[in-house]
């Protein structure tokens, strides 16, 4: 009976719904170690930690039939550029470690993996040595191409979107308005078309809308697959956000006119001695602080929105003491039940803060010197 | 900043740049730009008809107030007609009562006047019958009366008498 209560209460945290009703707190947890379900506040604050983090294998959930750890997932490819070249295996060699114990040998090079990196041995190490920060000593990180979670999310959305919008874009080929799915994929093009990309660049809204449409159902939809119970999070990695962010900066910075520079570096109507001044802000604005703001925006809400979750989830374990297994379980529901509502809000949110400022953005790149 | 950095993952960096930029262009060629290139086509025929209805319903506009003018014209006309049919109807009964008048007396004037011939003769002819008649009978009493002297006598006597009282 407790196994099977720890058992449910692992689960409730994977699948962001707690089914946790009858789960009982075990203050014996820590005495176990490393073969008992995720149940004291450091395991849970480790456990979010992994989760907002990529990692080299899908994995659903783990449970303890019997006492002993089992996963449950499947593993990915992991493709690695090191010393001795192209080097590609399943990430089950590794056998679930994180630590750096299961060395893996391949292609004549030693690959172990230590808080979801992936470093190889220098040649005739055959243990790894950490320094006081743990960090590894005598391995050096390959070139890492794996289809790691994030690269699955991505491959598996950008598919997604070729073939629901590629089926719209067929649908004009034979009727003029499209029936099915394809229906309501239509207003959301029009909504990023006309509320989006035309008021903030106006005129030459056409060469970008391609880019904006892009990035506006690519977070959109990472950004609710973030939420259903995969456990991916993608738009919650600062490597892809930052990529986005580079992108739009990429565009205004090679649409960007005379106009747009001569504003950028001496600004018209304001005293002569001021003007150095303001080309270092606005420059400042425009190459570090407004990519870095686009990157940060994305990033912080999705990861915050994920701990939020998981955190109020948690409450259903850490307040059992407190409160019985029922009224902390009834607490966590009711609030991890409201919080992912709002969360939904902030998927299509940010996606759409998103888009508006890179709009925003190319428009200030673009715009025309008449509008003054 | 340094939780920041840790959390940057290179690798991830560049497969999410090359993995997007493939997308963006995928994306606008087998997607946007042909669903961009509808939806601006139907707008534009979209426009265009509502357009052409505009002006058709100018145009029957105009028909309509064409219609009513020549409907008022042709009504001013059709009265116009049968004004110009009344007067002359009753113009002409006019002339012809003026006309039968004028016959009708002139007939009547002609029939006076050969009525007034007529009697003349008639009387001329009953005063010569009434004479010859008269001389007759004068003639037929004065050869009875004269037939004995006496009464010769006695009518000189009377005529005398008379001509005295005369």
């Amino acid at each position: 009976m407790k196994l099977l209560s720890k058992t449910v209460t692992t689960f409730s945290l994977v699948f962001l719904i707690s089914l946790t009703a009858f789960a009982k707190g075990d203050p014996d947890a820590k005495k176990d170690g490393h073969s008992d379900p995720v149940n004291t506040p450091e395991e849970i604050e480790e456990y979010i930690v992994h989760h907002t983090k990529d990692s080299h294998d899908f994995h659903l959930f783990t449970h303890y039939p019997d006492g002993e750890e089992s996963h449950v997932g499947f593993p990915l490819p992991v493709i690695l550029w090191g010393e001795n070249g192209l080097t590609a295996f399943m990430s089950s060699a590794f056998h679930h470690d994180d630590a750096g114990k299961e060395i893996v040998e391949k292609g004549g090079s030693r690959f172990v993996k230590i808080h979801g990196k992936i470093y190889e041995l220098n040649a005739g190490a055959s243990t790894v040595e950490f320094d006081d920060a743990h960090h590894p000593t005598n391995a050096t990180a390959p070139f890492d191409l794996s289809i790691t979670k994030s690269v699955l999310g991505i491959l598996l959305i950008g598919l997604l979107m070729l073939f629901l919008f590629g089926r719209l874009a067929k649908q004009y080929k034979t009727q003029k308005i499209p029936t099915g799915f394809a229906r309501v994929l239509e207003p959301l093009v029009i909504y990023v078309r006309d509320e989006i990309a035309k008021p903030n660049i106006g005129a030459k809204y056409r060469k970008f809308t391609g880019y904006l449409l892009t990035v506006f159902f690519f977070v959109w939809i990472l950004n609710l697959l973030g939420l259903a119970p995969f456990g991916f999070n993608v738009t919650g990695q600062l490597a892809v956000t930052a990529a986005l962010a580079i992108f739009t900066l990429v565009i205004y910075l090679a649409s960007s006119n005379k106009h747009f520079w001569s504003h950028q570096l001496w600004m018209p109507g304001v005293p002569y001695l001021l003007r150095p001044l303001l080309a270092v802000i606005e420059l400042a604005g425009t190459l570090i602080i407004k990519p870095f703001s686009l990157m940060v925006r994305l990033f912080a809400n999705i990861t915050a929105g994920h701990i939020v979750v998981m955190s109020l989830i948690a409450i259903g374990i850490n307040m059992q003491n407190d409160m019985t297994a029922v009224g902390s379980t009834t607490l966590s529901l009711v609030l991890s039940m409201f919080i992912t509502l709002i969360e939904v809000l902030v998927a299509f949110l940010q996606a759409y803060i998103f888009t508006m400022l890179s709009a925003l953005f190319i428009g200030m790149a673009v715009e025309e010197h008449d509008h003054h | 900043m340094e939780q920041l950095l840790e959390n940057f993952s290179l690798d991830l960096f560049v497969k999410q740049t090359i993995l997007f930029l493939l997308l963006i262009f995928l994306m606008v060629k087998f997607a946007w730009k042909p669903i961009l290139n509808a939806l601006n086509e139907r707008e534009d025929n979209i426009q265009g008809a509502l357009d052409a209805a505009e002006k058709a319903k100018m145009e029957m506009e105009n028909l309509q107030a064409d219609n009513k003018k020549l409907l008022n014209e042709a009504r001013a006309e059709r009265d116009a007609m049968l004004k110009e049919a009344r007067d002359m109807k009753a113009k002409m009964i006019a002339d012809a009562k003026d006309e039968a008048k004028v016959a009708a007396d002139q007939m009547i004037a002609q029939a006076q006047a050969a009525i007034e011939s007529e009697k003349k003769a008639a009387v001329a002819d009953l005063k010569n019958q009434v004479a010859s008649l008269s001389v007759d009978i004068a003639e037929k009493v004065v050869r009875a009366e004269l037939a004995d002297a006496g009464k010769q006598q006695k009518l000189v006597e009377d005529l005398l008498g008379d001509a005295k009282l005369n």
